[in-house]
């Protein structure tokens, strides 16, 4: 790998070099470099772009890193990753995609992951979106998540874009049958002209099932962000949405959660937050020696931690 | 040392003008621990802001000096006020989402904290560690908590003059006997760190050196515990209360 390839994995999986266990790198449309494990197959699509990951019931303790690198410029693709995960096992995977554009014509990756999730399975899904160069050829990244849960099973779902991403839009979609736990965290800052939509549909179909939704963003500059969270309660359930968004410069933020219950034992809470930051953090942060910028630098840092 | 010369703060309000600070002249040695008391609105706050840089130039007029060991401080910033020694713990201290206690005070050290370290902090407010150490600076901590943890950025830094405003405002009753012994502890261990307190507590003015009597703008008298005291409890009984009445109870 060159160096902007590793500086790619680093941002987008936090990896120097590949990962231990199992792991698909896929570079500008073509295998990279691939590792399955006993546990973990992941076998390339025959039917249309894309892998599947099977994960073995019991499956404890192990990692899939499945990173999308692209460094060409005008590169496009849309990509279908499934992910078949067993009964009772416990895995991390972590996904991203960090395109690198030098050049003046528009980089894309378009992604649907979709997750089956057996009962009582248990999974951590990391992706981080991240682009940079100095082309002035477009980066963007339209991801969809796909996850139907099986009784008992939980997702905690980290999706963060932090820099670079022109133009976003995000759609998740959930369906939890009962006992299944879900928490996701979305953190997103844009800046310049960027823009980004997020959607999400949460739907708790099961007894008992739960769902948390925190969303985080920074807006900057000229850029704008619109959230649509919405959680859905079909029957005895629990949902709560919460959103914050600090406002900069000149940018637009919308942020329009929605709960709807089907069901009289449905409990949902939503909140939502739009604000600058406030003048009395930045001054308490300067009365322990930062400058104006500094202090700005770790209030947003916090908040997106 | 702090020197204090003819400082004057005066704002426009729809009257005019308001003399908010008259003609102050104030010198307070190193390693003294001094109170500010007085009525609400003598200027108090506007005192101890106009020492830390809080006041912000658009919002009226300052004349006069303020020096810290030796150092004009009008027209430095209040980076470069702390960046000096001088540290101030908010009224109301500000809570930040997302950031934990570790990184504020990671933050306030100026350098990455050991757990070790960040326990002795807390356990110099009476915070019980273990507890804290990830807890996140949001609407989740009660104000008592927020104010020990205020309390506690101001001895990670390594400061020479702490000045707090009204730190009784705001927290039970427990906390704030918890507080006035956390005073008493600071001023025994940090020996040459002056502290200059705000406060309308009598608990925490028999703690001073020198009680500084401030009212409508001017320092009206200053001295020790035992000359002013009585003063101020002379004028509560015969033109109500100004002492007390700031702790919820």
């Amino acid at each position: 790998m060159n160096d902007i390839e590793k500086n790619l994995l680093l941002q987008v999986a936090d990896l120097h070099d590949v990962p231990m266990g199992a792991y698909n790198i896929r570079e500008d449309g073509a295998l990279h470099s691939r590792q399955s494990t006993e546990s973990i197959e992941i076998i390339t699509k025959k039917d249309k772009p894309g892998i599947d990951i099977r994960i073995k019931p019991g499956t404890k303790n192990e990692s899939v890193h499945i990173p999308v690198l692209i460094t060409r410029t005008g590169y496009s693709e849309m990509v279908y990753n499934d992910f078949f995960i067993g009964e009772d096992s416990d895995v991390l995977i972590v996904a991203g995609c960090g395109i690198h554009n030098g050049g003046c014509e528009t980089s894309q990756h378009d992604g649907i992951h979709t997750f089956y999730l057996g009962k009582n399975a248990r999974i951590k899904y990391v992706e981080k979106h991240y682009g940079e160069g100095s082309g002035t050829g477009e980066r963007i990244m339209n991801p969809q998540t796909v996850v139907y849960m099986e009784e008992g099973s939980y997702i905690e779902m980290e999706t963060v874009q932090i820099k670079g991403v022109d133009s976003t839009k995000r759609h998740t979609k959930i369906e939890a049958a009962a006992g299944c736990e879900i928490l996701i965290t979305e953190k997103l800052m844009t800046h310049d002209k960027q823009t980004a939509v997020s959607e999400m549909d949460v739907l708790l179909e099961g007894e008992g099932s739960r769902a948390r939704v925190i969303s985080r963003s920074v807006a900057q500059d000229e850029s704008e962000q619109t959230f649509y969270p919405r959680v859905k309660g079909m029957s005895d359930c629990f949902g709560h949405v919460q959103c914050d968004s600090i406002i900069m410069h000149n940018a637009k933020v919308r942020s329009i959660p929605e709960i709807s219950a089907n069901h009289v034992n449905a409990q949902l809470i939503h909140e939502a937050a739009i604000g600058k930051i406030a003048g009395d953090q930045l001054l308490k942060l300067m009365t322990l020696g930062l400058s104006e910028e500094e202090a700005e630098e770790r209030i947003l840092s916090g908040f997106l931690k | 040392m702090l020197e204090i010369r003819n400082l004057n703060y005066t704002v426009k309000d729809e009257r005019g003008k308001a003399d908010i600070l008259k003609n102050i002249n104030l010198d307070i040695e190193a390693g003294k621990f001094v109170v500010i008391t007085g009525p609400n609105g003598s200027g108090k706050t506007s005192l101890a802001k106009a020492i830390m840089g809080l006041i912000p130039g658009e919002s009226g007029e300052i004349t006069g000096s303020i020096k810290y060991n030796g150092q004009e401080l009008t027209g430095l910033g209040v980076t470069g006020r702390a960046r000096l020694g001088i540290s101030y713990g908010f009224q109301q201290p500000p809570r930040f989402k997302g950031m934990q206690v570790t990184d504020l005070l990671s933050i306030a050290a100026g350098k990455i904290l050991k757990r070790d370290e960040h326990c002795a902090l807390l356990s110099q407010v009476g915070l019980c560690t273990d507890d804290y150490l990830k807890r996140e600076i949001d609407t989740s901590l009660s104000g008592g908590e927020l104010k020990r943890i205020e309390i506690a950025t101001l001895l990670a830094r390594d400061v020479s003059l702490m000045i707090f405003d009204e730190p009784e405002a705001g927290i039970d009753l427990w906390s704030f006997s918890k507080l006035t012994e956390t005073f008493k502890i600071i001023h025994k261990q940090k020996k040459e760190t002056t502290i200059i307190i705000i406060s309308h507590q009598e608990r925490i003015i028999k703690l001073a050196d020198e009680i500084i009597l401030v009212s409508a703008g001017a320092i009206t008298k200053r001295g020790s515990v035992e000359e002013v005291l009585p003063l101020i409890m002379n004028e509560t009984v015969s033109d109500c209360v100004y002492l007390g009445g700031a702790v919820n109870e």
